[in-house]
């Protein structure tokens, strides 16, 4: 019951805070000089017809009055039409979704499987070579453009050795499995198709591998610092006096406590692969929503942008909302307040 | 103090990287083998080579020239960023830690706004919506990282607050505005400006990022992200186009971002 209560109302405190975001992002994007009546119809279009068409998209109206009616549509999942592909938005995110997801996801699942225990044996080997070791590779992990180490391994495993697909989701000889979540990796499998969940896979390699680079150099060091402080404490020590083993103490005692603040910054992490995702799709041309956005912003087409921004947001609050919750889960000490 | 900064060898690795940018930057003319911006098309797309150490692009500009001169780019970039959104933050966090309540609650909701999205994306709709040039980005990230400033003031000054020291200024009767930027603010800003240190590393990232995306700096501009996106066409061709311009990004990031760990060893010894 108590748990129910905390995530009301930590979804009714996501209001106030959604409610800045389509702010914030609405008005940033009605700032601009540009006129789309006159995008969607081009230079040499009537001054009638101009006024016509703006009269009929309400841009005429208060910027306030056009906000209301922007979100009017949102809360009821409309976020107007695309001034460039003419569709509603949220049928192009439907679309363009699953794609970054499935991207992202299995970034993260390379980030947990490397940075954590690299993360441990460093903490674990505090100050020997496999600690320097270690934490030079995440440090250049953090500092490298993500975009560059795809042009990198672009040119070599695909250029050079051939070995591994540059762009797409799948070859295309191929065609997508059955839509059921829209991620061709876990459709395939759902379908047993195998042909295309390797096709797929082989495709996920090199833009995965590119995003968790960034994202690996920040979960090594955080579990890192994390384990240090845990590996200090007084009951460790006891566990060790007593005659635990090596893998006991680490894996067993230490490991519980020191997930907690990994835990927490998975969901930063999660969200910065998102944003990283613009820039590793645009590599790979994955058409995902960071090459949707991309080409938003080339046609200069803001309902789109915004689209993105507020949907890659509520994705943002809605993972470290999961995780906080998470968190009540695994620590019985924390209270719900 | 100065010892202990330059007594771990990756600080002085930082410090030489950050140096040689500095020097890049400053001197750019003296070292720059060619203009940055002559084209030369019958010289296109050369290897690394005596004339060229870096190579030639497309249409025949010296790389190695144009990474020196896009080094004064990034680096007014990375200042200018975080000259305006470090003082906005760091006031901003001062005065919601100091006077709590109704103030605090504005400015800490403000902050979570902002902080709810990936810095990037938010950038990115700003410049978008301000046009493409690299000042619409130097906006745009100026806007998105000053609350990261904020909240690590607000959290020193709410402990640090509590001092005697600050309780003895506050028996006196000194002015609240007096105490808060004479007595507390100095003593809890190096936290805040070990994360600027890093962030000048970060803030060049994301300009380049933003630039590769077509958003930043335009082309013929030597500009290490933009020079990176048109490096994509002769990727089969030309590996050194995309090679040189990634390196100058990777070892000024590293470099301020042993800088800025050699100065939170110093500064802060407890977060180690």
């Amino acid at each position: 019951m108590d748990a129910l209560r905390y995530i009301a109302k930590r979804l009714v405190l996501m209001i106030p805070i959604l409610i800045g975001i389509s702010m914030l992002t609405f008005f940033i994007s009605h700032t601009i000089p540009g006129d789309p009546a006159r995008l969607i119809l081009g230079p040499k279009a009537d001054a009638e017809v101009l006024e016509e068409l703006r009269e009929k998209m309400g841009l005429n109206d208060p910027i306030y009055v056009q906000y209301g009616r922007y979100m009017a549509g949102l809360v009821q999942g409309d976020f107007g039409d695309s001034t460039y592909s003419q569709k509603p938005v949220s049928e192009d995110l439907k679309r363009y979704f699953p794609a970054t997801l499935e991207l992202t996801m299995f970034s993260m699942v390379i980030t947990v499987l490397i940075g954590i225990p690299f993360g441990i044996i460093s903490a674990n080997k505090k100050d020997k070579i496999a600690d320097q070791l270690t934490r030079f590779m995440a440090l250049i992990g953090v500092a490298m453009p993500a975009f560059w180490l795809g042009i990198i391994l672009l040119l070599f495993f695909y250029l050079q050795i051939g070995v591994l697909p540059g762009s797409g989701r799948l070859d295309t000889w191929v065609s997508p499995p059955t839509h059921i979540t829209g991620m061709y990796t876990i459709d395939a499998l759902l379908t047993g198709n195998w042909e295309v969940f390797r096709s797929a896979l082989m495709h996920l390699i090199l833009p995965g591998v590119t995003q968790a680079a960034v994202t690996i150099g920040m979960i090594t060091r955080m579990t890192r610092s994390s384990m240090l402080e845990v590996l200090r404490s007084d009951y460790i020590r006891t566990a060790y006096a007593k005659g635990g083993s090596q893998n006991r103490v680490l894996y067993g005692h230490a490991l519980q406590n020191g997930m907690m603040p990994i835990l927490t910054l998975l969901g930063m992490t999660f969200g910065h692969a998102l944003g990283g995702s613009v820039l590793v799709e645009s590599v790979f041309s994955w058409p995902g929503l960071g090459k949707y956005a991309v080409n938003a912003i080339t046609y200069l087409d803001f309902p789109a942008v915004m689209g993105v921004t507020i949907l890659i947001a509520v994705l943002f609050i809605m993972v470290n909302l999961i995780i906080d919750i998470f968190y009540q889960v695994i620590d019985p000490r924390l209270k719900y307040d | 103090m100065l010892r202990r900064f330059f007594a771990s060898p990756l600080t002085v690795i930082g410090f030489v990287f950050v140096l040689v940018l500095l020097v890049l930057a400053l001197f750019s003319p003296q070292i720059a083998t060619h203009d940055p911006l002559e084209v030369n098309i019958t010289n296109k797309l050369q290897p690394p080579s005596d004339e060229h150490i870096f190579g030639t692009d497309e249409v025949g500009r010296d790389i190695f020239s144009r990474i020196v001169y896009g080094s004064r780019i990034s680096l007014k970039i990375g200042l200018l960023v975080v000259l305006i959104s470090f003082p906005i933050g760091t006031i901003l966090g001062a005065i919601a830690g100091y006077f709590g309540g109704v103030v605090d609650q504005v400015i800490m909701r403000m902050t979570d706004i902002f902080l709810s999205f990936p810095g990037i994306i938010l950038a990115m709709s700003i410049a978008a919506a301000l046009g493409p040039s690299i000042e619409n980005v130097l906006l745009a990230l100026a806007v998105v990282w000053w609350p990261w400033y904020t909240r690590i003031v607000r959290s020193s000054v709410l402990s640090i607050k509590s001092s005697e020291f600050i309780e003895a200024s506050r028996a006196i009767g000194a002015n609240p505005f007096r105490i808060l930027f004479k007595d507390i603010l100095p003593n809890s800003i190096a936290p805040a400006s070990i994360q600027a240190s890093l962030d000048l590393g970060f803030v060049i990232l994301a300009a380049a990022g933003l630039s590769f995306i077509g958003l930043g700096a335009q082309p013929p501009s030597p500009e290490w992200g933009a020079m990176l996106s048109s490096s994509r066409e002769i990727l089969r061709e030309a590996w050194w186009a995309a090679t040189f311009p990634g390196l100058a990004i990777l070892f000024t990031v590293l470099g301020f971002n042993l800088l800025g760990d050699g100065l939170r060893d110093v500064l802060d010894p407890k977060q180690r």
